[in-house]
């Protein structure tokens, strides 16, 4: 796009401070997937309707695809990438593994990231407030039950750790 | 050692599964001097878990360690060429041939062992590659791997190990693409970066029937990111630097087009009426007459109907092309990448030699979508910038509108009582299109950008299977109940004012869903219990065992009636041929019906991954429940309007029921698929169980808040 709209936003992504000269009405899921080769975090609609591209910022879930950059300036993005690493995964990364909590896996990052920031908030969650957390992330293939045993799964391993 | 000849099996021909026609060793598999094999395979992951089994059968049948097996991703260059993944067939077919042809492979290492160590082959046995003989000389496939080893037809005449053999096949290893989608790792079709990428937007018509009459794309090439504008005929494209360009640009590009629309599409709210009064190709599926003659004490019928459904992948379709030299590659999330090349060739006046189509990962895929229309839109587009890679990729509203869509049904059944209650004789009529209009098999290419060119292809109406491969519309048509007569019809409906085609289960959700609540009908009638009915009918034990194990999980006999809650079973044998599936269904009639709970029993024979099976049944219940409550594609007489999740909505989290799976364990029976066996039991169950809480039967799917209070009056 032109060039002339180019501004300059600083913000943390998983951890790291990053500067970006751009149009701040570029939706987040555009500088993360595009700029920044980010590709955990996807794209389902383009409409906050499904919950494929959640991120958290500071800690809340929200949907990239709509958040535009100007508006993440100076806070703190995670996305799936930023939760854990096959080597020191986050424990719901690890609770989905134990649990093969996925079909496709296309919904997966969403999710993860809806679940994470459910536990940010509610350490304890019971299983209603994990499906709550969980509704604005649809998932085609119908793994919805595997991925609630692994949040509860995860929930449980971090409180006895 | 499971070296062994077979006889009993008869003649070298044919070959099993898809060795059938693709009959050399080497197009399966290759050993590597560097410890691994490499295993080829046509049929695709789609989120099924295919790629775990595959590489399963062939560890146990190599007497491999799993990570020594890498399944390659599916090309037109090197992999077998087994036509679609689809119909729950990729075990029966890729693997049966897998098996097969591992078990002949290892057969024939051993035989190079043996001359190597000038030892005999009784003595020897293969660990994780190793080949070791009793008298402690030892090689491997790695150290004799050598391709004009397997250069060679198979015989089929190597006997896969017997289930008690079985060490790999049969167990829950976990899937081994989960690691990579749980990290955000990039791994779907989307997520793939070609250098010198650029990025494509089509412009779909505002209608299925409409027609480009001006373009006004001055604008849009003024746009500092835009490469070019490709129009062919009402077929619009658009080429730009970045993605945010390209995006723009179809907007820009939806403002000056004009286009002529008509009023095609039927009036949804008559669907059923506008089905059955279709010209139609008419078939007798099946008839079977009685052997005695019973008076008929009274006949009764219903019938019933389902929308239009959408596949819904959360993953809009893409795909990228690049046109090099005279040759195009294709990447794609085609459940059928040699048939694309068939339908791509012509689409696009080049030589199916000429193009290379080369399977990634998409998001879940339930049937034909979106993904072939993407792949010609981006090799349209790459024809226009000779060398670099063109990426598209389809927007919700594409995904949901222009898709093709599992077809409306509507069945018809009939059944004569005798004084008894018992069914004396049994019709089942279907209005329908055709369930498939995939790529590379029909006269015209299957592709949709494809009818919109200036030189357009026709588009031709989506055709039946053949019976024999399990049919289309008349899929689970025939009852696997022992009536003494029936009459099967099908009316294979020609016009098809919206794109339909192959969906999860084809015709076996509806007529399954009319098959099983029907025989409630008739067994409430009857004063019969409704399990205790279906047995009456049923002599397979296989059949009665699933319903009997579901039952009894369930605590059918002993379940409370209380005001509200309703309890349903429904059953079927998917294809007539394939996996058994029975579920038991206990839903709360609140302002929308609400499924609490499903026990599926279900016996596909042998079971490769225990996990992967029972995961399958979960999901395609809850997706199946989804259809039954809440889906269908909305339209008015020009265009689709359920072209958002808001228009078309699914079940979500909360609304999911618990689904416990009880897999009938049948080692000794051939392996079927499992991903498409539960969409009709679930769908009639759930009917079957609002009937028992509220007294109304409800004929017409989804089976929706609005309808249910409409029932009530």
């Amino acid at each position: 796009m032109s060039s002339a709209k180019a501004e300059r936003f600083t913000f943390l992504v998983n951890g790291a401070q990053r500067t970006l000269e751009a149009d701040g009405k570029t939706p987040l899921l555009d500088v993360l997937r595009n700029t920044l080769g980010l590709k955990g975090t996807r794209f389902g609609c383009g409409n906050e309707e499904c919950g494929a591209c959640f991120v958290l910022v500071d800690g809340h879930a929200v949907a990239s695809c709509t958040t535009p950059l100007w508006s993440v300036g100076g806070k703190a993005v995670t996305t799936v990438e930023g939760l854990g690493r096959p080597e020191s995964p986050h424990p719901l990364q690890q609770a989905f593994i134990n649990e093969q909590a996925a079909q496709c896996g296309y919904c997966t990052s969403g999710m993860l990231i809806s679940a994470a920031a459910l536990l940010n908030r509610t350490p304890k969650p019971s299983e209603a407030d994990v499906r709550i957390a969980l509704d604005r992330n649809l998932c085609r293939c119908g793994s919805y039950n595997r991925m609630v045993r692994a949040v509860l799964r995860a929930a449980e391993s971090t409180e006895s750790s | 050692m499971n070296l062994a000849v077979t006889s009993a099996r008869g003649t070298s021909l044919p070959l099993p599964g898809s060795l059938r026609v693709n009959r050399r060793l080497a197009q399966w598999l290759k050993f590597h001097v560097d410890g691994y094999v490499e295993v080829f395979s046509g049929k695709v992951e789609i989120g099924q878990g295919i790629v775990t089994a595959l590489a399963q059968i062939a560890a146990e049948e190599l007497d491999l360690a799993l990570d020594q097996v890498r399944m390659v991703p599916a090309s037109t260059l090197v992999s077998p060429d087994e036509a679609v993944t689809s119909g729950s067939l990729s075990v029966q077919e890729s693997g049966t041939a897998l098996c097969h042809a591992c078990a002949e492979a290892r057969a024939i290492y051993l035989h190079a062992a043996a001359a190597r160590l000038g030892v005999p082959i009784e003595t020897l046995r293969v660990d994780n590659g190793r080949i070791v003989s009793s008298s402690g000389a030892q090689t491997s496939y790695w150290e004799l791997a050598d391709d004009t080893l397997l250069d060679r037809e198979a015989t089929g005449q190597v006997a896969p190990k017997s289930s008690t053999q079985h060490h790999i096949v049969g167990t829950s290893v976990a899937r081994r693409d989960l690691s990579d989608k749980i990290f955000g790792r990039p791994c779907f079709i989307h997520d793939l970066e070609l250098p010198r990428m650029l990025h494509g937007r089509v412009l779909r018509p505002p209608s299925p029937d409409a027609t480009l009459l001006e373009l006004d794309d001055a604008k849009v090439r003024a746009q500092a990111s835009v490469v070019t504008v490709v129009r062919d005929g009402s077929f619009i494209g658009v080429l730009a630097e970045n993605e945010a360009g390209a995006d723009a640009a179809l907007k820009a590009l939806a403002a000056g087009a004009t286009w002529r629309q008509r009023a095609s599409l039927p009036d949804e709210a008559a669907l059923a009426t506008w089905l059955v009064a279709q010209e139609a190709e008419t078939s007798v599926v099946d008839s079977k007459a009685a052997t005695t003659r019973r008076p008929v004490a009274r006949t009764m019928n219903a019938r019933y109907s389902r929308p239009y459904l959408a596949h819904g992948s959360i993953g809009p379709s893409c795909a990228l092309a690049q046109l090099q030299e005279s040759s195009l590659h294709v990447w794609t999330h085609s459940q059928g990448i040699f048939n694309l090349r068939k339908d791509l060739a012509p689409a696009l006046g080049l030589a199916a030699n000429q193009i290379v189509v080369e399977h990634v990962q998409g998001a879940g895929c339930y049937g034909h979508n979106g993904a072939d229309d993407v792949a010609f839109d981006a090799a349209r587009l790459a024809l226009a910038v000779d060398g670099r890679p063109v990426r598209v990729q389809w927007s919700r509203a594409d995904e949901l509108a222009w898709s093709p869509f599992g077809p409306a049904m509507v069945v018809d059944v009939e059944a004569d009582l005798d004084d008894a209650g018992d069914i004396v004789a049994w019709r089942h009529t279907i209005w329908s299109n055709g369930h498939t209009s995939r790529p590379g098999r029909s006269k015209t290419p299957a592709l949709l950008g494809a009818w919109h060119l200036d030189n357009a292809f026709e588009r031709l109406p989506a055709i039946n299977p053949p019976v024999a491969h399990g049919g289309g519309a008349e899929r689970n048509a025939i009852p696997l109940y022992t009536f003494p007569a029936w009459q099967i019809v099908n009316h294979w409906v020609l016009a098809m004012p919206l794109r339909a085609s192959a969906l999860r289960s084809l015709g076996a959700y509806a007529n399954v869903f009319a098959i099983e609540s029907f025989i409630d009908e008739v067994a409430t009638t009857a004063g019969v219990d409704p399990v205790a009915y279906r047995l009456r009918y049923l002599d397979d034990p296989r059949a009665r065992a699933v319903v009997e194990r579901a039952t009894a999980k369930f605590g059918w006999s002993s379940r409370q009636k209380s005001d509200g809650i309703g309890h349903g079973v429904g059953f079927a044998r998917y294809k007539g041929g394939g996996a058994y599936c029975a579920v038991l269904a206990e839903i709360e009639a609140e302002a929308e019906i609400r499924v609490r709970r499903l026990v599926i029993a279900i016996d596909a024979g042998l079971v490769i991954n225990p996990d992967g099976v029972a995961n399958q049944i979960e999901g395609s219940a809850i997706q199946a429940t989804s259809w039954t409550l809440k889906e269908a594609v909305r339209f008015d007489r020009e265009r689709v309007t359920s072209d958002s999740w808001q228009a078309y909505p699914i079940l979500r989290c909360s609304g999911a029921p618990v689904v416990d799976v009880d897999i009938v364990s049948r080692p000794d029976c051939p392996a079927v698929g499992v991903g498409e066996a539960a969409q009709g039991p679930t769908a009639a169950a759930i009917a079957n169980a609002v009937f028992d809480a509220l007294g109304i039967r409800m004929r017409e799917l989804p089976l929706t808040g609005e309808r249910i209070r409409a029932a009530i009056g």
